[in-house]
């Protein structure tokens, strides 16, 4: 039997396929959610059916916002529990996972495995993926590409906590000639502000930090949130797969 | 619902609007509580009061104004229900809880004023209320500064009486409460015409202790460990209390518990065995908000016990029924009134002492800490409350919401986490 986990995020879509003794990742793939969970979901299966795995040789868990929309699995369970299994799965000791992702930031506290408390952002983009992806589009660079920037930028402030007000700000600050590197300085600096925020709220313990979702990859992330919250930050390249670990961990 | 519109259009009622409200009512009414499995009989009487809401107890209030008498509007569990009674006028609550009056409120008060009392305003001001319309005089309070600007607001439209409600709760303030009461009996007495004496004050005392006790005797069902009703009836049956007659109210509902009681010996649970038993604290569910309760009881738990003002808050402590004076009578009622632990006071420790009282009275696995969207007293109270709920060892989640839906799924989300915790709790 293998075990399958399917996460479905506002921007990206994650699966995972385990063998039944869950001990390694036989298969992994990320693609756009697109506009609809749904078609999202039959693409899903069709790469599934693919790799020869079927409804009967498999357990399915779907996980994420889409979760609901992912008809042929057998359990749905929250990404919160599922990014704190996954994280923990990959980080092998007791942490604070940090998850970045498209329309939400979680700060969780795992222990064995288990969640046992977190927090989550309120109805608002500060502190997102989304947040830097606008960003991103507004000084016209990828996502990739305003880390690069960031790094070599310097201080500036951005203090509107509303995407659309920081729009605003952002696009004075060109105005007024400043540096992009500085800009995008000030964005990353706004994403880890908020993040410790949170952090701050739900008063972990000494453990360390792990980040999950899409920034997974960007060290400069990691040092920034080491930084300002004074603890190690790890990450790992397979972090964005941590709610579809967490799910197809989830399937028993 | 029946035909009321002659009696909607005499009240001075905006009929088309009210038109839209009531064409979303029943089917929400419908979604949630209609497609539970295996309620109680006798809820049949709280379906009924629902479905007649804007008609039935309209109809006996002006029934009961065309005799002659008075009826006053109320926004607060703090105001003594007694006192109207016993002057033969009928009090009847009337905090807004939908999302279609918030906007009304919004053209005159700020946007980041709490739904509860922009949905008081607009009911009022936009007259798609009949109970709004009734009330021949609305009682106010000072619990909070929103509320105090929005009764100058509403004092424009409609007669307000203003109970000032002390902010500490030294022995200066119990008297302070007491003379409140005081006055307020006697504007209680001039408007209506009648005189209160010992005699029909203990009587009304008695009718409001004997609504108390029902409600008391209706919660205790939800200390068992299989719950004979869903925390989502019991919500509605707590929010009818507040403008339904109280002596039907009473008898109503004591006959559910009777129901209840051959429930308990039969071992009959509306919920499977295991189910995570929720608390919920903090600010007000006024009726039709009932987004909370659905969604935890969508999401694998229950609630069992309201730490609010639609809830314990309303009907623990009886008023002392032996005095036969009416100043030991008002002293007893300024005793029990408070004894009510709201966030507007300070220091507000009694509240703490409440939560943890009451997660152990109906074993509860985890609390969910509700704050009504710039609710800035119970938000920051918030903090202590979370604080000593944890180091008594108990999870707990602070949740902000209003009465839109637009967060729903969020709300789910961040609930079925906190559900999906408390199972693994046990393996840690």
């Amino acid at each position: 039997m293998y075990c399958v986990g399917i996460d479905i995020g506002s921007t990206a879509a994650k699966v995972i396929v385990m063998p039944e003794d869950c001990q390694d990742v036989l298969y992994h793939l990320l693609m756009p959610t697109g506009w609809s969970s749904k078609e999202t979901a039959f693409s899903i299966k069709k790469w599934l059916n693919e790799r020869n795995i079927t409804f009967d040789n498999s357990h399915i868990t779907a996980t994420g916002y889409g979760r609901v929309s992912v008809p042929y699995a057998n359990k749905v369970v929250t990404e919160i529990t599922c990014h704190g299994r996954g994280a923990y799965y990959l980080n092998k000791k007791n942490c604070t996972v940090i998850d970045i992702g498209g329309q939400d930031t979680k700060i969780i506290s795992v222990e064995k495995g288990m969640v046992t408390n977190f927090i989550m952002n309120d109805k608002c983009s500060a502190g997102t993926g989304r947040f830097l992806e606008i960003m991103a589009n507004t000084l016209g660079v990828s996502l990739t590409e305003i880390f690069d920037l960031a790094e070599k930028g310097n201080e500036v402030v951005i203090s509107s906590m509303c995407t659309v007000f920081a729009e605003s700000e952002v696009i004075s600050l060109i105005g007024n000639g400043s540096p992009k590197e500085d800009i995008a300085w000030g964005v990353v600096n706004s994403i880890v502000n908020k993040v410790c925020t949170l952090s701050a709220k739900l008063s972990p313990g000494d453990d360390s930090f792990f980040l999950t979702g899409g920034f997974c990859d960007s060290t400069y992330m990691c040092e920034q949130l080491s930084k300002k919250l004074k603890m190690n930050v790890e990450s790992s390249h397979m972090a964005r797969y941590a709610g579809a670990i967490g799910a197809a961990l989830s399937t028993k | 619902m029946s035909d009321y519109r002659e009696m909607w259009k005499n009240l001075g009622m905006n009929l088309e609007l009210h038109d839209q409200l009531c064409q979303v009512l029943p089917e929400a009414f419908g979604d949630v509580y209609l497609t539970q499995d295996n309620r109680p009989e006798s809820m049949d009487y709280y379906n009924f009061v629902v479905s007649e809401i804007h008609g039935v107890r309209p109809a006996e209030l002006i029934e009961h104004q065309k005799k002659g008498g008075k009826v006053f509007g109320t926004f607060c569990v703090y105001v003594p229900d007694e006192i109207v009674f016993a002057a033969d006028a009928i009090a009847t609550g009337l905090c807004g809880g939908s999302q279609f009056w918030v906007s009304g409120g919004e053209k005159v008060l700020p946007a980041n004023t709490c739904p509860l009392i922009k949905a008081s305003v607009g009911a009022r001001l936009d007259r798609t209320c009949p109970f709004f319309r009734i009330a021949d005089m609305y009682v106010g309070e000072t619990t909070c500064d929103g509320k105090k600007k929005a009764w100058e607001i509403l004092s424009e439209d409609v007669p307000m009486h203003i109970m000032d409600i002390p902010q500490m709760k030294r022995p200066k303030d119990i008297d302070a409460w007491a003379d409140e009461i005081k006055i307020f009996m006697d504007k209680v007495e001039e408007f209506t015409g009648n005189k209160i004496t010992p005699e029909k004050l203990s009587a009304a005392i008695k009718l409001i202790n004997d609504k108390r006790r029902a409600l008391e005797r209706l919660y205790a069902f939800r200390k068992y460990e299989n719950l004979p009703i869903s925390g989502k009836d019991v919500l509605v049956i707590s929010q009818i209390a507040f403008y339904d007659d109280p002596a039907r109210f009473t008898l109503m509902t004591n006959k559910l518990c009777d129901e209840l009681e051959k429930r308990v010996k039969n071992n009959i649970s509306v919920f499977p065995a295991g189910t995570k038993r929720i608390m919920l604290t903090g600010t007000p569910l006024a009726v039709p908000n009932w987004k909370l309760h659905h969604i935890v009881e969508t999401s694998g738990a229950a609630v069992v016990v309201e730490e609010m003002c639609t809830g314990t808050r309303y009907f623990e402590n009886l008023v002392d029924e032996t005095k036969d004076t009416i100043e030991g009578q008002i002293n007893a009622l300024a005793d029990r009134y408070m004894k009510i632990n709201c966030a507007c006071f300070t220091p507000n420790d009694g509240r703490i002492k409440d939560i943890l009282r009451l997660a152990k009275e109906y074993d509860v696995d985890g609390i969910i800490d509700v704050n009504l969207k710039f609710c800035g007293l119970y938000d920051t109270e918030g903090y202590k409350v979370e604080k000593a709920v944890k180091e008594a060892g108990i999870p707990v989640l602070g949740i902000e919401t209003d009465y839109t839906d637009q967060d729903a799924e969020q709300l789910r989300t961040r609930i079925g986490a906190f559900v999906e915790m408390l199972g693994n709790k046990q393996y840690i």
